[in-house]
């Protein structure tokens, strides 16, 4: 069993007992605990099931690369799935629950696929669930959905908040391992700023563990010296539990820092996310142990041997009374010697090589009373919970038994592989090092920046360095190089000296033993997370999947949560070794960013809720919001969709608002729409360019509706043109594309017409813009007193200056609805006064203020297109009936030449029509209008759809404007919409202006 | 995300602050043009492996566009100048022929 010991544990603080809780039971441990030691120290080996097979998992690893060790953490807003135990630090009231399992950890139904799993291999889901078609959409999918998934996605808002942080520095160290803090305190003495990021909860990383000497004194005391000089720098700075998690273009580098998951009842945000801009960054991030393949390899009691290590080291926890030790590799025999020393049980290392010499470890190893069987390798692991024993073989054999070996875990090392994550994230390349069997940077092919040279070094054992003195040696030197890239002087002094033992060389092992038939090897895990096995890469490399990126994800090979970290190089190398082919040949699979899992909340950062995205308010919000207005976004303004009274429905408040406005007068808050000054002497050769129509001709005073199309002949905007001196024009912009408009005059000015002398300013903002229309517009304008509104003084279609109210006022004569309209333009700040005085004038004329539902309405009764409701960026002027609004005269203008191609003048593109039913209903929005007989695909045929849809409170019935297939032509034809909703709508083909089409109203 | 330098502001910014316009050096074709001389003008684009002129704009800074001479390869920025202009400036190109010897693009080499 897996228990706590007497004594040791580096990091553990035994004052301060912690209570947390694991599936419902009270367990004890101790601050400096991680979930997963705390877990191990009560004998809770057993912690999850695995993703396909649900077979029993236990904790493998002590760091980042843990796979099987996933567990819910929290409840309601805190809850989060996925967490791994071994990066979980443990706090007093920590909750946690297993996954991947029903009913129950201990007994789970789910294991039933694990005796099927002869019949599950590698590409299963897409063999077995592929025929017949109908079973997969009403048998397979429902239950596959239902069993996929590990953990459970959470349901309550997340209760945290989150935030970014943006650093600059010279250089960035990334991993503070005594490579780090080396290469740290090598950058920071030539004085360049540096930034050292370490994602555990302590300096040092695997070397106090590991031991060893610098300079004579002891490694460990080394690591507190270098973090309180580090500290003492003022051009350092230091962050623990902050990892980097991707390295981007010219430098660019994400910190992940985790500020309150180990203390949730501190203040402040959860996470943090370093967005760095770093002239230099130095990956010293470590290396990881790798598994063996053997039979039964995920049986729980399996572990690293390096992390049965740092539990018996860093946390005093033996994860087994007796531990057989099986390794490829001498660093596995310092795991031996702990555990020996810490007065446990070692019966037998069994070491695959032959080595040529004894060296020290293996010296200190015999001298300890381990005995050495080399040459051999674990037939198979007995137990099915929980390890039992070990079946002995010759590693060179096909894996007969010579002996049966109890003990109750097994330390496994299969050799190490570099973190070559973050170097290969920006495009660094590898190269294989066959004496160490790993790939490791190669460090003339770094990721280059935005001057074209190298701007990430790898460092330590990052880099392939495994002695203390060469990771020193190296990271010495990489952090003097990256302060000199980063353009300071380097520093002269040398670098510290560390001690190196002499290891015997290890021997890559891929398979144990390496004749392991086909019942060892189908036993034998590459993924612990995903439940791929040897025999699976070998029958997707058998079945032709050879590259190892269509392997990976025919088999899901490193396809998991933790990304492959313990599987990918054993994986490819058994794909290598099925295609007959050298390991650098196969290759690896692209590393990509995120090294770990990070929040959605830290990308998100402080961007949630009310800062989700920037609302833009008129100056009369306050006004729309204390009087009932029901809001719709359009763009980023909040624009009122209809002023709803107490006991009325949006839609009553809809329906009695767009009656008004014909029966007495509305006020409409019009102060979204774009305003876009254009002036200069070329302002009218520029407008003339811009918009279909010819606007150079319009006389100052007057007004003129206009099309603009892009270069592709396709509508993108429509607006009033106003011309207000000879120079001077205000081009009118729908809402949402006033800042696209204004980019899209830029562009055209700065890049095509450079010469021509125009300048374009945005003033939506500066003014507060009110549509008074309705019958009784005229009068309530009158009632204000001032300027001369009358029909004689202001024309339609005009615009003029002067005062109303007392307030100075441009008013133009203009009308989206077809009624008697003024659109009235003051000063913003004055904006909420006008609006206020232009209510008391209208209280004895009917004034009610209406919302943009009512807008659309009467401006589909009028037959008026909307930009984004009639357009959608494939339609055309002509396809809208606006031949009218397109210049004869003009040599060019955007959108002319495209106008002329063959699919743009097909007399059988969709036109604009009027839509009616018989039965007085509203047409479903989007709907279609089907023709006879089917296309390829079985789908009826189409000839047309609806653009826009309403009842109209006017006509008392539905109507509806579509484009529909030679429309115009097909006047009283009746169409079939059939609806989402099952039924089949029955509409006729109409002109689309349904009231007043003389035009009668406005003209007043 | 890439660091450009705005040759009219003066200012270095990461890409958020920038907003990507396609190619540069593109001829416009308007009325009377054949349609493959107006096709070759909206659609067709070089798409090359190394050296790319792009144009840019400093949207989020001085809003004024410029052209960026780029490696599409190594993402490495050769310079940037001003949009008004039929042509790069022959001192980039120079600069470019020095990093990458025997480039060409379009016309220009």
């Amino acid at each position: 069993m897996s228990t706590r010991l007497a004594t040791g544990g580096r990091l553990l603080n035994t004052d301060i007992p912690v209570s947390f809780t694991f599936n419902g039971k009270t367990l004890k441990g101790y601050a400096g605990d991680t979930l997963a030691s705390a877990l191990l120290a009560n004998d809770q080996m057993l912690v999850g099931r695995s993703f396909k097979y649900h077979r029993p998992r236990g904790i493998v690893a002590s760091g980042v690369e843990e796979p099987n060790a996933l567990v819910n953490l929290g409840t309601e807003g805190t809850f989060e799935p996925n967490q791994r135990a071994t990066t979980t630090e443990l706090f007093d009231g920590l909750r946690a629950t297993s996954q991947n399992h029903w009913p129950s950890l201990e007994f789970d139904v789910g294991a039933i696929n694990a005796k099927l799993s002869r019949f599950m291999p590698a590409g299963f889901y897409y063999k077995m669930f592929i025929h017949p078609r109908p079973l997969w959409k009403h048998v397979y999918e429902p239950f596959i959905r239902q069993a996929a998934g590990l953990g459970q996605a959470p349901k309550a808002r997340d209760a945290d908040r989150y935030e970014h942080f943006y650093a600059f520095c010279d250089v960035l160290v990334v991993g503070g391992g005594i490579a780090g803090l080396t290469a740290a305190k090598a950058a920071a003495a030539s004085g360049a700023e540096v930034i050292l990021l370490e994602q555990t909860a302590h300096w040092g990383g695997r070397a106090p563990v590991d031991g060893g000497h610098v300079d004579g004194a002891p490694v460990d005391k080394v690591v507190d010296e270098l973090v309180s000089e580090l500290s003492d720098m003022s051009n350092v700075t230091l962050r623990l539990r902050t990892m980097g998690a991707g390295v981007y273009d010219h430098g660019y580098v994400l910190g992940y820092e985790r500020l309150r998951d180990h203390a949730p009842a501190q203040d402040g945000p959860r996470h943090r996310l370093w967005r760095i801009r770093a002239r230099h960054t130095i990956t010293a991030t470590g290396a990881l142990e790798r598994p063996l393949s053997f039979a039964g390899n995920d049986i729980p009691g399996v572990m690293l041997a390096s992390a049965v290590r740092d539990y018996v080291v860093d946390y005093g926890v033996s994860v087994g009374d007796r531990t057989v030790v099986v390794t490829n590799n001498d660093d596995a025999y310092r795991s031996a010697l702990a555990l020996k020393q810490a007065g446990l049980d070692v019966p037998v290392i069994l070491d695959a090589r032959v080595p040529a010499f004894d060296s020290p470890l293996i010296e200190q190893a015999k001298a300890a009373g381990i005995r050495i069987l080399m040459g051999h390798g674990v037939a198979k692991v007995l137990g099915g919970k929980r390890v039992t024993g070990v079946a002995v073989c010759a590693q060179a054999g096909e894996g007969a038994v010579l002996e049966e070996i109890a003990c109750d875990a097994v330390a496994m090392s299969g050799g190490w592989s570099p973190v070559v994550h973050l170097w290969s994230h920006c495009g660094g390349k590898l190269h294989w090092d066959n004496d160490f069997a790993m790939f490791r940077p190669d460090v003339d092919k770094a990721p280059t920046g935005a001057d074209g040279s190298p701007f990430v070094s790898p460092a330590g054992s990052a880099n392939g360095h495994f002695g203390l003195a060469e990771i020193i040696g190296d990271a010495h030197a990489k952090g003097r190089s990256a302060a000199q890239a980063a353009g300071f002087a380097s520093s002269k002094r040398n670098a510290p000296d560390g001690e190196s033992v002499t290891e015997a060389p290890m021997a890559p092992v891929w398979l144990m033993p390496q004749g392991a038939g086909i019942a060892l090897r189908s036993k034998a895990w590459l993924d612990y997370q995903n439940d791929v096995k040897v025999s699976d890469v070998q029958l997707a490399a058998q079945e032709g999947f050879e590259s190892v990126e269509h392997a990976k994800r025919y088999t899901t090979l490193g396809m998991a949560t933790d990304q492959g970290k313990l599987s990918n190089i054993n994986g490819l190398a058994i794909l290598s070794d099925a295609l007959d082919q050298p390991i650098p040949q196969t290759g690896t699979t692209t590393f990509r960013p995120p090294y770990t899992p990070i929040s959605m909340g830290a990308i998100a950062g402080e961007a949630s809720r009310e800062l989700f995205q920037p609302i833009r308010r008129t100056p009369l919000h306050d006004w729309h919001t204390a009087n009932g207005a029901d809001f719709e976004p359009v763009g980023q303004w909040q624009r009122p969709y209809a002023y709803v009274r107490s006991g009325e429905s949006v839609h009553d408040a809809v329906m009695r608002e767009t009656k008004n406005v014909r029966d007495n007068l509305g006020l409409l808050d019009a102060s979204t729409l774009g305003k876009i000054v254009v002036k200069g002497p070329d302002a009218g050769r520029f407008l003339d360019m811009l918009y279909t129509n010819m606007m150079s001709t319009l006389k100052p005073g007057k007004c003129r509706y206009g099309l603009m199309c892009g270069e592709n002949g396709f509508l993108i905007d429509d607006g009033v043109v106003a011309r207000i001196d000879e120079d001077t024009f205000l081009c009118h912009t729908t809402t949402g594309g006033a800042e696209n408009i204004h980019g899209h005059m830029e562009e055209w000015l700065q890049t095509e017409w450079w010469d021509w002398k125009v300048y374009v300013a945005n003033v939506t903002e500066q003014y507060a813009q009110i549509a008074v229309v309705g019958p009784n517009a005229r009068a309530a304008l009158e009632a204000l007193g001032g300027m001369d509104v009358s029909k004689e003084a202001l024309g339609f279609m005009e615009w003029a200056d002067g005062t109303l109210g007392g307030f100075d006022a441009r008013v133009y004569r203009i009308s989206f609805s077809g009624e008697l309209s003024y659109e009235i333009a003051v000063k913003a700040s004055e904006g909420q006064a006008f609006w206020d005085a232009l209510l008391v004038v209208g209280e004895t004329l009917g004034v009610m203020p209406y919302g943009t539902e009512a807008l659309h309405i009467l401006r589909a009764e009028k037959g008026f297109i909307m930009i984004g409701d009639e357009t959608d960026g494939t339609v055309i002027p002509q396809d809208l009936g606006l031949h009218w609004a397109l210049s004869k005269k003009k040599e060019d203008y955007l959108g002319k030449r495209a106008h002329l191609r063959s699919h743009m003048a097909d007399p059988t593109r969709w036109q604009l029509v009027g839509l009616e039913t018989t039965d007085g209903s509203t047409l479903p929005d989007g709907a279609y209008a089907v023709a006879e007989g089917h296309n390829d695909n079985g789908q009826r045929n189409v000839q047309g759809r609806v653009t826009s849809t309403y009842h109209s409170p006017n006509l008392n019935k539905g109507i509806a404007m579509g484009l529909v297939l030679n429309g115009p032509d097909r006047m009283g034809e009746m169409l079939e919409f059939p609806g989402t909703d099952g039924k089949i709508y029955a509409a006729r083909i109409v002109n689309p202006v349904f009231y007043d089409p003389e035009g009668d109203k406005q003209n007043v | 995300m890439l660091i450009l330098t705005c040759p009219c502001c003066g200012q270095t910014g990461e890409e958020t602050e920038f907003h990507a316009g396609g190619e540069a050096h593109l001829k416009r074709y308007g009325p009377g043009s054949s349609d493959i001389e107006f096709e070759g003008y909206m659609f067709m684009r070089e798409n090359p492996k190394g050296v790319h002129f792009e144009r840019w704009r400093h949207v989020y800074g001085c809003g004024k566009w410029f052209h960026a001479a780029r490696c599409t390869m190594t993402l490495e920025v050769f310079g940037t100048y001003p949009a008004q202009t039929l042509s790069p400036p022959q001192e980039l190109r120079d600069k470019i022929s020095e990093k990458r010897p025997g480039w060409s693009w379009r016309d220009f080499a």
